[in-house]
Parts: C-alpha cells; sequence; structure tokens
C-alpha cells in the first residue's frame, strides 16, 4: 500500500496522551495508514485509544531540543542528544476535541507530525478507509441501506394515481446528482423530463420529495430555472408545475434566496419563475442562502473558536456568540422550515422548493418541513431513512462541505456545515418536544461526527454517481444499517419516545433557542454531567418498562 | 370588599404578548385574585383557559390611551408575567384600574400560602418563624457547638443587633465583651457570626457587615474576634475576609465613616474583593433584561446583545463566581471566611448560602434547601419585605436579590442535573428515589464556570406558552413512574385478593401487567412523590377523571396535552386556527388539557411564590 510511504516513524513509545475528561496517560503511539493507534500500559489494564486520521482537523507542533546548545560543543553521540529533545503535536479533530502527544525525540516527533499531515488530508475516496472497515457483524451482502425511491414508492398507495417513478436519469446523463429513480407527476414523460432539466441547474428538475397524507399536497424541490437575462421561458417547466396542482388553484414556490439575490442570478444565466409564465404559483423569498455558503463555514469558526475561549468573561462570551450568527442562522433555518411546513400543514398548498443549486438549503429546509409534520420520519428508523433520501440520494455534496471543520486553516472552498447546521436545528426540535422524536441526542452527535470522518461508506462522495462509480455500495457498510443493530439502536433511540400525530411547530423565539451544548461543549465536564443525566433516565425508564412487565 | 367596584366584567379581550392572538373572556374581581376566564366560544365541551392572577403578585398597573377596540389594561406582574387586557367600556376598565390600585398593597398576609419563608411573617413574628424549621438542629447536623464553638446568648433580647436570630455561634475564645464590642464598630451592629462549619477541615463561614473603619478607626475587639475566628481554625493561621463589593463601592463607603477592613491592623486576614454590584445595579439590570425579552419579534442578535448589555449574566456569574471562591477556600485550603458587604444581608446571604450549597449536599436536598434559606436568609435578616415591595415602600430599596439567588441555584442545576434533589424542570427528584440518594461529591472543586451560563426562560417566561418547550420530560417521568406504582399496587391487591379467595398466586397465571382497575379505588392512593415543590403535577382530581376514562392512554395524554399550537412562524398566509386544524382531536384530549391546567400553574406558583 502506499500510505507507507508516508510513514516513516510507525512506533513511538513512551508518549505522553492527554485527551479531554481523562487523565494523562503514557503509552506507545502507532500511526497506521488509516489511523492513530494509542495503547497505554498502566497497571489497571491496557486502554486503547483509536482515532481516525480523516477525523483531524489540523495540528500544530512545537518541538523543544533541549540540548541542542549542548550538541553542538560536546562530542555527544546522536542518541543521547535525541532523547534531550521532545515534542508536543496538538491534534484538533473535526469532532472538536483537542487532543495533546508529547512524543520524546524530536526527529521522531516531526516524524509523526508530516505522517498526519499528510494522511489525514488525502482525499481520494477510494483508499478511504470505509473501503476497508469489515466489522464482523456486518455483511456486505446486505442490501444497502434503508430507503429507495421505488421503495418509497411502493409504500405509498396514495402517490400511483398521480404519480410514477421514472428512470429518466438511469445512466446519470439528465442530472449528474440525482438517483437513478425519482418521482414525478404521471402525464409528464421522459422526453418532457429532459427539456426540464435543461431549464434547471445542473438538471435537478423538481422532483417528489415529500406527500403529505392529511391533505395530499406535496413538497417538491429542484435548483432555480434558467430564464436568463432575456427570460426565457420552458413551455415543459410550467406543464411539470401545473401537473403538481392538479386542479388545486395556487402552490407556494419558496425561494431560498431574497428577491433581490433572485434577480441579480439572471445576469448569471439562472432566475426565478416569472408570475407571467407561472400564473398558478405564488413565490416566498426567504434570504437563507448566507446560511448555506462560506458565512456558514466562517460562523462556525468564530463559535468554536469562541467556546474555546478560556477567559472566564460573560460578557465577551455574549458578544462572541452574536458575533459568530450562528443561532440567526438556526433560527432562520427553522422558521424557513416552518413556513414551508405551514404552507402545506396549515394552508393545504403545493410547494416547490428551491434555492440557487439546490443542494443545500433546499435540502435543509425540507428535511425539517418533513419532520415538523410527518410522525414517521420521527422515530429513528423514519430519520435516518429520512437523511438518507434527503442527503444522501438527494445529492449534498458531503465530501465537498465536511472537507475540513472548524480548526482547518485550509483556504476555504466549498465547505460549509450545512448538514451540521441541520442536526442543530433536529436538535432544537427534540428540546422543544423531547417525547416527540424517537431518537436521542447521541444520535444526532453520532451522525455529526460521522459526516466529516466515518467508517462507513454512507457520506463517502459528493452524489449517487460518484458512490456508483466506486461502488460504495458493494464495498463498504452502510452507517445507517449499523446504528439499527440491537446494541446501537438501543443507545440511539429515544426512551421517553411516544408518537404523536400531530403535527410539533418549533418556536422560534430567540428566546427559544439554545446553544446545542451537547456538541459544541462536548468535551467539557459539564457535558457529562447532562449525558449522565440522560443515561439516567434511560435507564430508569427500562426498569420501569420491566417493572409493568412482571 | 368596599373597593370592588365592578366584580364582573363580560366581553373582555386577552391580548398574547408575542404574536396578534387574542382571546375573548370574563374578567372577575375578587378580594384576592383577578380572574380571566375565556368564554367557550367555538367548541363548549372545552373549558377555557383561565388565568389566576393574585393581587399581591401584581406589581404594576398601567391604563394606556382609549383605542377603537376597547380601553387598555396593561398588568406587570411580580414574576414576571404581563397580560394585557382590552375591556370594551372605559368605565368598567377604569374601575378595575382603580379597585386594583387599592387591592394592590393591604393585603392581609395571612392569607398567602403560608410559605414557610413567607417574608412579612418574618418581620413580625420573629420569634415564632424558629420553630419552623429547628435551626439549632441544623447547626447541630453541622457539628456545633463544639470544643471551638458555642452558643452565645449575647443576642438573647435582640439588643446587640436586632437583625440577627437570637442563637448565634461564635468562637469559644470570644468572650461577651469582645462581641459587644465589635458590634459597636460593625455597621448595623452585624458583628462576625458563624453561619455554616465544614466540618471536615475545621474550616468555618463566618459573615458580617462592613466594618465602621473610615479612613483609619480600628476596634481591637473586632480585631480580637477575627483573631479568635482564625484560632479556631488549626488547619490555617489566616481568615480570608471576602468584601463582595467591588472595590471602587468599599472606597467610597470609607468616606461615610465605614468601608473595609485594613490589613496591617488585622495581623491574620487575607483581604479580597470580590466585585459583586449592588442593589441598585442589579435592578436596573434586570429591568433591561425584561424589557428586551418583552420585544416583540426580537431578532436573534438583538437578542443577545440585548442580553450582554444588560449585564444580567455577568452579575450572576459575578455571585456563582464568589461562591466558588468560598468554597474552594473552605474546602480545599481548609481556611476559615468571612463574608461581609455592606449590611451583609444582601450579597452576604447570596453567597453563603450559595457557598454552602456547594458544599454540602444535604442543602441540595428539599428539606435542605429550607433549612439553608431559612438560616442564610430569613434569620440573618434579608429584608425581604424592603427586597419583594411587599409593603408601601422605597422603591429604592427593591431588588431582584433573592430571585438572582434562585437563579443561581438553576444555573446549578443545569449544570449538575443529578445532584439536586428539588428542582423545577429536572428529573432527579426521581432519581433519586428509585435509586438510593447518591449525591456528588464537592461540587465546587470540578465547578467549571464559563459561557455554560444560560438565560433562564422559563423563569421569565413563565406565563408565555409559545415559548416553553412544549413537552416535559419531567412530567413523563412522574407520570411513568406514577404507573409503574399504580401498576405495582394493583398487583399487589390483586394478590391480596387472591389470597382472600384461598388461591395460592402462582407466576404463570399472573396476569402481566394488568392496567389499573377499578378495584383501585378502595386501595388506597398510589404513593406519591413527597416532594413539597414538584408533587403536585398530577392531582387527584385528574386521577379520577382518568380513571373514569379508559386507561389505556394515559401516556398518550400527556404528551398531547402540552402541544401549544401558538402559531410562532412569521410571513404566514395560514388563516386556520388552532382549533380548527385539530378539530378532529379536540374530543380526545381537551377534557385532559383543562384538568391540566391546574397542575401546571401550582407548579409554577413554586417559583412564583419564591419570587416574591
Amino acid at each position: 500500500m502506499e500510505f507507507s510511504e508516508h510513514i516513516k516513524t510507525a512506533n513511538v513509545e513512551d508518549v505522553v496522551l492527554r485527551q479531554p475528561l481523562h487523565p494523562p496517560s503514557r503509552g506507545t503511539l502507532c500511526i497506521t495508514g488509516h489511523h492513530l493507534l494509542f495503547s497505554d500500559r498502566e497497571e489497571t489494564g491496557t486502554r486503547q485509544f483509536l482515532l481516525l486520521l480523516k477525523n483531524i482537523d489540523a495540528i500544530e507542533k512545537s518541538v523543544e531540543n533541549l540540548s541542542a546548545y549542548s550538541g553542538l560543543f560536546s562530542n555527544a553521540g546522536h542518541s543521547e542528544r535525541m532523547s534531550g529533545s521532545s515534542g508536543t503535536i496538538t491534534i484538533k479533530c473535526k469532532d472538536l476535541r483537542v487532543l495533546q502527544l508529547d512524543i520524546p525525540g524530536m526527529e521522531q516527533c516531526l516524524n509523526i507530525a508530516h505522517s498526519i499531515e499528510t494522511l489525514s488530508c488525502l482525499d481520494c475516496a477510494s483508499e478511504m478507509y470505509p473501503f476497508f472497515h469489515r466489522p464482523s457483524d456486518l455483511s456486505l451482502q446486505d442490501q444497502w441501506g434503508l430507503s429507495s425511491t421505488e421503495k418509497l414508492y411502493s409504500q405509498m398507495k396514495e402517490l400511483h394515481d398521480r404519480w410514477r417513478v421514472s428512470t429518466v436519469n438511469r445512466d446519470y446523463s439528465v442530472c449528474p446528482s440525482y438517483p437513478p429513480a425519482v418521482i414525478v407527476p404521471k402525464n409528464i414523460d421522459d422526453s418532457m423530463l429532459k427539456k426540464v432539466a435543461k431549464f434547471r441547474q445542473g438538471g435537478r428538475f423538481p422532483v417528489l420529495c415529500y406527500y403529505h397524507r392529511k391533505n395530499g399536497m406535496v413538497i417538491m424541490r429542484s435548483s432555480q430555472p434558467l430564464p436568463g437575462a432575456n427570460r426565457k421561458r420552458c413551455k415543459e417547466d410550467e406543464d411539470l408545475l401545473q401537473a403538481v396542482l392538479d386542479g388545486s388553484d395556487k402552490g407556494y414556490i419558496i425561494d431560498t434566496r431574497s428577491s433581490q439575490q433572485a434577480t441579480q442570478a439572471r445576469m448569471t444565466g439562472g432566475g426565478f419563475e416569472s408570475k407571467s409564465s407561472y400564473s398558478c404559483w405564488k413565490r416566498l423569498h426567504r434570504q437563507m442562502e448566507k446560511c448555506v455558503g462560506k458565512a456558514l463555514q466562517e460562523s462556525l469558526i468564530k463559535l468554536v473558536e469562541a467556546c474555546g475561549d478560556e477567559s472566564n468573561n460573560m460578557d465577551r462570551w455574549l458578544s462572541k456568540l452574536e458575533n459568530s450568527k450562528w443561532l440567526f442562522y438556526v433560527q432562520t433555518a427553522l422558521s424557513t422550515a416552518g413556513l414551508l411546513a405551514e404552507c402545506v400543514e396549515r394552508d393545504g398548498h403545493s410547494v416547490l422548493v428551491h434555492g440557487s443549486e439546490g443542494k443545500d438549503s433546499t435540502l435543509l429546509i425540507s428535511t425539517l418541513a418533513q419532520l415538523i409534520m410527518d410522525p414517521h420520519c420521527r422515530s429513528l428508523e423514519g430519520f435516518l431513512a429520512l437523511l438518507e433520501r434527503e442527503w444522501v440520494q438527494a445529492g449534498h455534496p458531503f465530501m465537498q462541505r465536511c472537507a475540513h471543520s472548524a480548526f482547518s486553516h485550509a483556504r476555504l472552498q466549498q465547505e460549509s456545515p450545512v448538514f451540521l447546521l441541520l442536526l442543530d436545528c433536529v436538535w432544537q426540535l427534540w428540546r422543544q418536544f423531547p417525547l416527540a422524536l424517537g431518537f436521542s441526542e447521541a444520535l444526532l452527535l453520532r451522525l455529526a461526527t460521522e459526516a466529516y470522518a466515518s467508517d462507513f461508506g454512507t457520506f463517502l462522495c459528493n452524489s449517487h454517481q460518484e458512490r456508483w462509480a466506486l461502488g460504495v455500495m458493494e464495498r463498504t457498510h452502510c452507517l445507517f444499517k449499523a446504528l439499527l443493530r440491537p446494541r446501537e439502536r438501543d443507545y440511539y433511540s429515544n426512551p421517553l419516545y411516544e408518537p404523536t400525530e400531530l403535527a410539533i411547530w418549533p418556536s422560534v423565539h430567540p428566546q427559544s433557542l439554545q446553544l446545542w451544548r451537547g456538541f459544541f461543549l462536548r468535551w467539557t465536564q459539564q457535558s457529562r454531567h447532562l449525558e449522565e443525566a440522560q443515561e439516567e433516565i434511560r435507564n430508569m425508564v427500562i426498569e420501569w418498562g420491566k417493572l409493568a412487565l412482571s | 370588599m368596599e373597593h370592588i367596584r365592578t366584580p364582573k366584567v363580560e366581553q373582555v379581550r386577552l391580548l398574547d404578548r408575542f404574536s396578534n392572538k387574542s382571546t375573548n373572556g370574563t374578567l372577575y374581581l375578587t378580594a384576592t385574585h383577578l380572574i380571566f376566564v375565556e368564554s367557550n366560544s367555538n367548541n363548549s365541551t372545552s373549558a377555557g383557559q383561565e388565568v389566576w392572577i393574585l393581587h399581591h403578585h401584581i406589581a404594576s398597573v398601567e391604563k394606556l390611551s382609549l383605542t377603537t377596540t376597547g380601553c387598555p389594561l396593561v398588568i406587570q406582574c411580580r414574576n414576571f408575567r404581563l397580560v394585557h387586557f382590552v375591556v370594551q367600556r372605559e368605565r368598567d376598565c377604569h374601575d378595575i384600574y382603580s379597585s386594583l390600585l387599592r387591592l394592590l398593597r393591604p393585603v392581609s398576609y395571612e392569607e398567602l400560602y403560608a410559605f414557610s419563608y413567607n417574608p412579612k411573617q418574618n418581620d413580625q413574628q420573629r420569634e415564632e418563624g424558629w420553630q419552623l424549621i429547628d435551626l439549632g438542629a441544623e447547626f447541630e447536623r453541622m457539628g456545633v457547638p463544639c470544643d471551638q464553638w458555642q452558643l452565645t446568648d449575647v443576642n438573647r433580647d435582640f439588643k446587640v443587633c436586632e437583625t440577627y436570630p437570637r442563637d448565634l455561634y461564635v468562637p469559644i475564645t470570644a468572650s461577651k465583651p469582645i462581641i459587644v464590642g465589635s458590634s459597636k464598630f460593625r455597621s448595623k451592629g452585624r458583628f462576625p457570626v458563624l453561619t455554616y462549619f465544614y466540618q471536615e477541615k475545621k474550616a468555618a463561614v463566618c459573615r458580617c457587615s462592613q466594618p465602621l473603619s473610615g479612613f483609619s478607626a480600628r476596634c481591637l475587639e473586632d480585631e480580637s474576634l477575627l483573631q479568635a475566628i482564625s484560632k479556631a481554625n488549626h488547619n490555617s493561621r489566616f481568615v480570608y475576609v471576602m468584601d463582595t463589593r467591588p472595590k471602587l463601592n468599599a472606597l467610597a463607603n470609607r468616606a461615610a465613616g465605614k468601608g473595609y477592613e485594613n490589613e496591617d491592623n488585622y495581623s491574620n486576614i487575607r483581604f479580597q474583593f470580590v466585585g459583586i454590584e449592588n442593589i441598585h445595579v442589579m435592578r436596573t439590570s434586570l429591568q433591561k433584561l425584561l424589557e428586551v425579552i418583552g420585544t416583540r419579534s426580537l431578532s436573534m442578535s438583538d437578542y443577545l446583545v440585548g442580553l450582554e448589555s444588560s449585564g444580567w449574566l455577568r452579575h450572576i456569574k459575578a455571585v456563582v463566581d464568589a461562591a466558588i471562591f468560598l468554597t474552594k477556600a473552605v474546602t480545599v485550603e481548609g481556611v476559615s471566611v468571612l463574608v461581609h458587604c455592606s449590611d451583609g444581608w444582601d450579597r452576604t446571604a447570596q453567597v453563603c448560602s450559595l457557598g454552602s450549597l456547594l458544599m454540602d449536599p444535604y442543602y441540595r436536598t428539599i428539606k435542605g434547601f429550607m433549612v439553608l434559606i431559612e438560616k442564610d436568609w430569613i434569620s440573618f435578616g434579608h429584608k425581604f419585605a424592603d427586597r419583594c415591595d411587599q409593603l408601601d415602600g422605597d422603591p429604592k430599596e427593591v431588588s431582584p436579590i433573592f430571585t438572582q439567588f434562585l437563579e443561581c441555584v438553576w444555573q446549578l442545576t443545569e449544570q449538575f442535573p443529578q445532584a439536586f434533589e428539588f428542582s423545577e424542570w429536572f428529573l432527579l427528584q426521581i432519581h433519586e428515589h428509585v435509586h438510593s440518594c447518591q449525591y456528588g461529591n464537592f461540587l465546587g472543586n470540578n465547578q467549571r464556570q464559563r459561557e455554560e451560563l444560560q438565560f433562564w426562560r422559563n423563569m421569565y417566561h413563565q406565563f408565555d406558552r409559545s415559548m416553553h418547550p412544549r413537552q416535559s420530560i419531567l412530567k413523563t417521568i412522574l407520570t411513568l413512574r406514577e404507573n409503574s406504582c399504580k401498576a405495582e399496587s394493583a398487583l399487589q391487591s390483586l394478590e391480596s385478593r387472591l389470597q382472600q379467595l384461598g388461591v395460592t398466586p402462582i407466576v404463570t397465571s399472573d396476569p402481566p401487567a394488568p392496567p389499573p382497575t377499578r378495584d383501585q379505588r378502595s386501595s388506597a392512593l398510589p404513593p406519591r412523590p413527597d416532594s413539597l415543590i414538584l408533587g403536585a403535577p398530577i392531582n387527584h382530581k385528574e386521577e379520577h377523571q382518568r380513571q373514569d376514562d379508559d386507561e389505556q392512554e394515559e401516556v398518550g395524554e400527556e404528551a398531547t396535552e402540552s402541544f401549544d399550537t401558538e402559531r410562532t412562524v412569521e410571513g404566514s398566509s395560514g388563516t386556520e386556527s388552532r382549533k380548527q386544524s385539530y378539530g378532529e382531536l379536540d374530543g380526545t384530549y381537551s377534557s385532559e388539557l383543562a384538568k391540566e391546567e391546574p397542575a401546571v400553574v401550582s407548579l409554577e406558583f413554586g417559583v412564583a411564590r419564591m419570587t416574591c
């Protein structure tokens, strides 16, 4: 394997590892192609610590060469000089953990640091760890994933008379970022779809993503249309949207850009659905596009920096929190999702959601709206299936968005913690409705970690097509399947879950939103207390369950 | 009562504070309460919402100028409730307004819920107040009197210090002349006395008021009293003297002949300023905070900036920081600490009681917490009446000092959810019952006070239902517990019946988890949580209601109960109201909803009372 060429020193003895919430321990450090392995030899038994190199966001190294001067003037031997020097590597992980390694020997320290730097930045998907991860209790022969378009369609009998599954994208030629099968109105044939795809950015033509059983209304999503400066029209696109309405008097288009931004997009060939050509559709603009781009990444960086600030100053903390704007983004996302849900559930109209590309904010609010409205999405399986449909299959570019996290000094390109923002919003929902969601905070934390560095193939690559090309479905394991293994399922499900059929309307007043302490302050003592409390609740509920059965 | 001119006004609208919604109903004015009852507009089976406002809770009544829809009346309560009525006829409005103004003050305190720390009772019946909670026993629990500390009767007739209790504990070496001399040198005669004794290290927490040192005065008796305190602790050669004021304030006090201890005169002290602001700053700060959070359609950044500029959380942190300093000094270093501020009844009470809470797990129990309040607040003369504006007093004396203390405690319960027996929102009361009491050791040591402080929404938005978490974990857990207790008692009663019938219980035929049946009525009521503060989430009425209903869905009802479907998303075009959209469900849980309401209120009263 070519990893070995990056590893000059594979083993170092007598390393001290300092990690949050644990006392420092001394042991052997070992570096492999994908992992950092540390095992200590305390009298009480060995403890192992395994860290995926992919999880490392940034490292800092500092070397102290205590005997550098004496080495110059004396004839001390090589080994003696080395023993006097030492180095410290600070590892900042994408899950916001900060570790410190004290390594004896300057050269070894530099070698290790170099290996970590190169190996953690390899961006060739086919060489990543998921392709080598082989847990004993999962088999590659199992069906990959939890849901697919076809499965969803066959389960929803209500869809059958007006909607069909189209495989126009089976070779990914119509839209590279869509899965092979999508649900579209029945009377729109594949040739029309191809024309519509040409009129939408990236070929992301409107497809069904949610069917509201109560009133038969739907949520569609797409990318922006391409009328451009000379206001082109596309008959097929108009027909498709008309077919979605199917006789009802109007529908809403939620554009996640401000109307000004949407108008500006015309200059670059994009634009919006004009009132004259889409007479039955009412456009609502919500300024959200900022929530997904560079601004969001910067917000995360600022927030994490504020959380890591050790100075005990209340005012500075509050102003930093305000300055990071993270909570503002959470609020915007939740209220836009609320608007979407309101259109469907309260107003009883179908909605088309899009931003510009339709891969970020669009998915964010359609997912949240489904959680608000659809009780099926709130169970553990339902939530995972929702994420699989709306994020993995719908083509959220995980690889690009999650390449780096808050500590990285690398220049920002496509990174943006949209998925993290989603998880934060879901957490806010979970906090306001602790009984309505079937999963625990631990699941959200796990997903937040896995999106950045994973043993599993689920979040690899940017689209279904890339995953198919690399054989992700054949050669890696699916995270969602793994999370549903019996032991993990117990851990990730909410002990207090009581399914409710009602919509859960979150409050979006600033006073009602909180910093997600479980994630952003995860490695502090305090989160540990909260975790223990959660654990206690779980045990209690289980105990009572037993009592009731006895 | 003769003040009430109009006992009942119909067609009154209650406006929601944060949305444009309003409800119609009838306003009743009674001798003790102002009651608003929502009229059953569309559904006769659903009892309307009821709002009960104790006159005593009302902080201010304001009559706004007449509008087209009627005459608005804004009532601001001390428990941070704000109600906005619109009365159709101006005369009615004026009647209510003037009646309320008259009724606000002359409330007879005996009618208030007999809360053990009812401040007014203390002012009047101080002697009797002692018998409620035996502080002597409390000091005994701490291990006092012992070979170094003794009970003194110097204040038997409140001659030495009238704001101190009768029984005081001082070092064994401190003679009466020393005490009397020292008290003359302290503001309001509040000389150093013991408030908490940390037995393990023999370190003491003492409290007093500022010395009357001015620029150069000294008092030998006071010095020897401090010396005695220091001597009483063999672990350390000095005592910490914590002045909880900012240094500037203390310096300013010197000009008035007061001030702080000069380290040169006292050979054995280490002096420390802590920097908690005075009551006036606190009052303004809370006012600012309330202003910010009362704003409609508040934006995220305005909220955070407002939170910051109010400084409220900064003050909270200052108090907690001081308590941590105290705790560390006592538990880690084993040094005795003397705490004072200006008069030694506001900041000193906060710091001493919070410090004791951190040090001693006993105070984290329900009983212990009451003892703590009795000890540090009531007996040492926190001016509840003035601070909480109970009489028609000086508005400058009003300050949310006790509220602040409670918020500090709440912050601790947030950070250490497992360490407290009592809680508003926390579950661990049950934890305490299921598992035997396992309290954490010293909180103070591993305390990391940082940005984890947060806004206490449930305090300041208690009555804005749209802002609450819609479902309460605590309530569910209590229900679950209740259910399991019911199941257990049902099992027992069934078993005893089987025995009466002469059948030996056979395990296999034992019906698994029988839903509680009607014979439960003959059996005793299921055990209820014995907490005083939180024990009432399910009332008896409701229980019967439940039993009358088919009993399958107890838990489910709980879940739906708390749905407040307040629309919070802006930009809506929907016109349907909640009743319509959830219409089909009304039958299933609305009666439950009505029954649930008083329980919620009573739970919240727990805070309400304590804050006033």
